[in-house]
């Protein structure tokens, strides 16, 4: 008997009882579909871990306000005022430090001409360029000398630009309002995109942070410190003196609470990823056990359809069916079983990749090879959940089953 | 050289135990079947004229004696050859039709077909042809809950003819059929074996259908007791 005919004998029965066949098929369909959403996540979450590493800028160490008591009440990380300029410059003469930039934002409405466009101010350093690896589109980032005189320049980002000056221009030369302080734009910054926790990193204006503090925000504090190691293996080295400089600096002995707190860009990513592989294998965890609970229920169904058709098997040894057939017969009904299951534990989930691919802001992978996997696990798992029932039906006492009401 | 016997059992001994004690269904039987025969089992029920069908239809071995089909002795068979047998020289017709449910008539009949390796094309044509011969052309495409007793039965005889088989053997065809059923099932059967030389083995146990063969073996406990022309089996018991 052909393979052909055989597929589609398989497939009549399975359509005779449409609703226990999607039953005995749930289990394949959520254990494929974990095992793609997994593998998904998997490549997903690393792409994205390693889209925030290399956007941040390399060898990134980020100090930022620790949280303080202040008379009785614990305010948050990153809202207390104690980072200063001065402790950037002590920074900067540490071993291995290769850059040092304050950063000072705020949100504010941003005016050139007749245009306004709400954005990020960030007063920021002449290296900050370096430490971001951040390139110019046109004209030149601000200098040393400009920082010393807190001189009013900036530099916009394209979403900026295309904000304030839609009408294409080159914004160079022209003047920019911020709190009504006018800054002369020297030049533009290259297209960044999207940061990995999707907020558009073109849409800021970046001024010298000496201008920011005396000009626009006038405070003494600055909110950040990005400070760049020059090689990736002293990061620990360099955020242990950072901690021992900052500790000396504010005066902060023995069991003292920190007012800072050293974020290391590396600790951040391992995190993630190991946030990403415990969701992994926790997926991975319910696509075996899904597979198998699903072969089970096949191997169940399987049972039932061959006692179902005792006498239809008797007839088919009578009229000359091998026992090969018999066998092939039942056992291409549990793959197809397990392979349509599969198909559709594929579908779904592709389409639950794209949802946790929004969820989790990171570009939607869709992994062939995983599927395929996952696909021929199935089909597996059915040859070897439905060879007993199969094999049950190939050795059937053909008078007896004939006989069987 | 005559063509061999389509069955010979010499000396054949078939035994089923049953708990403690041994129950032997055929006791030495010596059977004869020529090509062209309409031969009738007749016998009380647990004689052994079904173990003797189940025997002769290769779904059951002997325990001893000798069994040649059509001068081939069996026990040298696999049960793969067995198989090819059952598909291409034999064919079956039982008292409950055993049609497979929610197939239609015409998938029925090719069923033997598809195991004996008979093409597409060639299984509908001589499908059609078989059920034409049995009469019922006409239902090829209805399911067997769509007909009658009488037409099922027809359908399951153009299945058992449709390999063209050396021997047809039915186990109590008319036994699930009212009296004008059973006799045209009947009129059929000697029509296949007069106009088509069909050679039938059947069993029963009503003597109104066992009156139809041409000659009529009568079974009790596991042995031959008459072996006669059926004008001479009913001799006397005709006015009956």
């Amino acid at each position: 008997m052909r393979l052909k005919a055989l597929v589609r004998l398989a497939w009549e029965a399975i359509v005779r009882n449409r609703v226990r066949s999607l039953l005995t098929m749930l289990g394949m369909i959520i254990g494929v579909g974990a095992v793609v959403i997994t593998i998904s996540i998997g490549v997903g979450a690393r792409a994205a871990i390693s889209a925030q590493i290399t956007g941040l800028g390399s060898n990134l160490l980020i100090v930022i306000p620790g949280s303080v008591n202040l008379n009785g009440v614990q305010t948050g990380t990153g809202a207390a005022s104690t980072l200063t300029p001065d402790d950037g410059l002590a920074i900067v003469k540490l071993y291995h430090v290769a850059a040092v930039s304050p950063l000072v934002g705020l949100h504010t409405q941003a005016i050139a001409g007749s245009n306004n466009w709400y954005t990020g101010i960030a007063g920021v350093a002449p290296s900050y360029t370096y430490i971001r690896e951040w390139h110019m589109a046109s004209g030149r980032f601000f200098t040393d000398a400009d920082e010393a005189s807190s001189a009013k320049v900036c530099v916009l980002g394209q979403t900026v630009i295309e904000n304030l000056f839609p009408d294409g221009d080159s914004p160079l030369g022209k003047t920019v309002l911020v709190h009504n302080v006018p800054f002369t734009v020297i030049g533009t910054l290259a297209r960044r995109g999207q940061s990995a926790s999707g907020q558009d990193q073109d849409d800021t204006i970046l001024i010298p942070f000496t201008a920011s503090m005396q000009r626009v925000t006038g405070t003494t504090f600055v909110n950040v410190i990005l400070v760049s190691a020059d090689d990736g293996k002293y990061i620990p080295f360099v955020q242990n003196e950072i901690f021992g400089l900052l500790r000396q600096r504010h005066r902060i002995t023995g069991a003292m609470q920190d007012d800072f707190d050293i974020r290391n860009l590396q600790d951040i990513a391992n995190a993630a990823a190991s946030s990403a592989t415990t969701m992994e294998l926790l997926l991975a965890g319910v696509a075996v056990v899904s597979l198998l609970v699903g072969g089970i229920g096949i191997m169940n169904i399987m049972l039932v359809s061959v006692s179902e058709r005792t006498r239809e098997i008797g007839l088919r040894i009578a009229v000359g069916a091998r026992s090969s057939s018999i066998l092939l017969q039942f056992l291409i009904e549990a793959v197809v079983l397990s392979g349509v299951g599969g198909l559709i534990g594929v579908l779904l989930g592709v389409i639950g990749s794209g949802a946790v691919a929004i969820f989790g802001h990171w570009p939607m992978a869709i992994p062939i090879g995983g599927m395929l996997l996952a696909f021929g696990f199935a089909m597996l798992t059915g040859v070897f959940f439905g060879y007993y029932p199969a094999s049950k039906a190939a050795h059937l006492n053909p008078i007896e089953a004939l006989r069987f009401e | 050289m005559p063509a061999a016997p389509v069955v010979r059992l010499i000396g054949v001994r078939k035994t089923y135990s049953m708990g403690d004690q041994n129950l032997a269904a055929l006791d030495g039987v010596d059977l004869t079947l020529e090509a062209g025969e309409f031969v009738a089992i007749m016998g009380p029920s647990g004689s052994g004229k079904s173990t003797l069908m189940h025997v002769i239809g290769l779904l059951d071995r002997i325990d001893s004696g000798r069994y040649l089909f059509e001068g081939q002795d069996v026990a040298l068979l696999d049960a793969d050859q067995l198989a090819d047998v059952r598909s291409r020289r034999l064919g079956f017709v039982f008292q409950s039709y055993n049609l497979l449910p929610r197939t239609t008539a015409i998938e029925n009949v090719e069923l033997p077909m598809v195991y004996a390796g008979v093409t597409d094309q060639e299984r509908r044509r001589r499908a059609l042809q078989a059920l034409e011969i049995v009469g019922v052309p006409e239902m090829a495409q209805h399911v067997s809950n769509q007909m009658s007793g009488g037409q099922q039965q027809r359908v399951a005889i153009a299945r058992a003819l449709v390999n063209d088989p050396s021997l047809i053997l039915a186990d109590e065809p008319t036994g699930a059929l009212d009296t004008k059923s059973s006799e045209e099932i009947m009129r059929l059967f000697a029509r296949l074996n007069a106009e088509h030389g069909m050679t039938i083995l059947l069993v029963t146990h009503e003597p109104d259908v066992g009156r139809k063969a041409k000659r009529v073996v009568e079974f009790r406990d596991g042995k031959i007791v008459r072996d006669l022309p059926v004008g001479e089996a009913f001799r006397g018991a005709a006015a009956g």
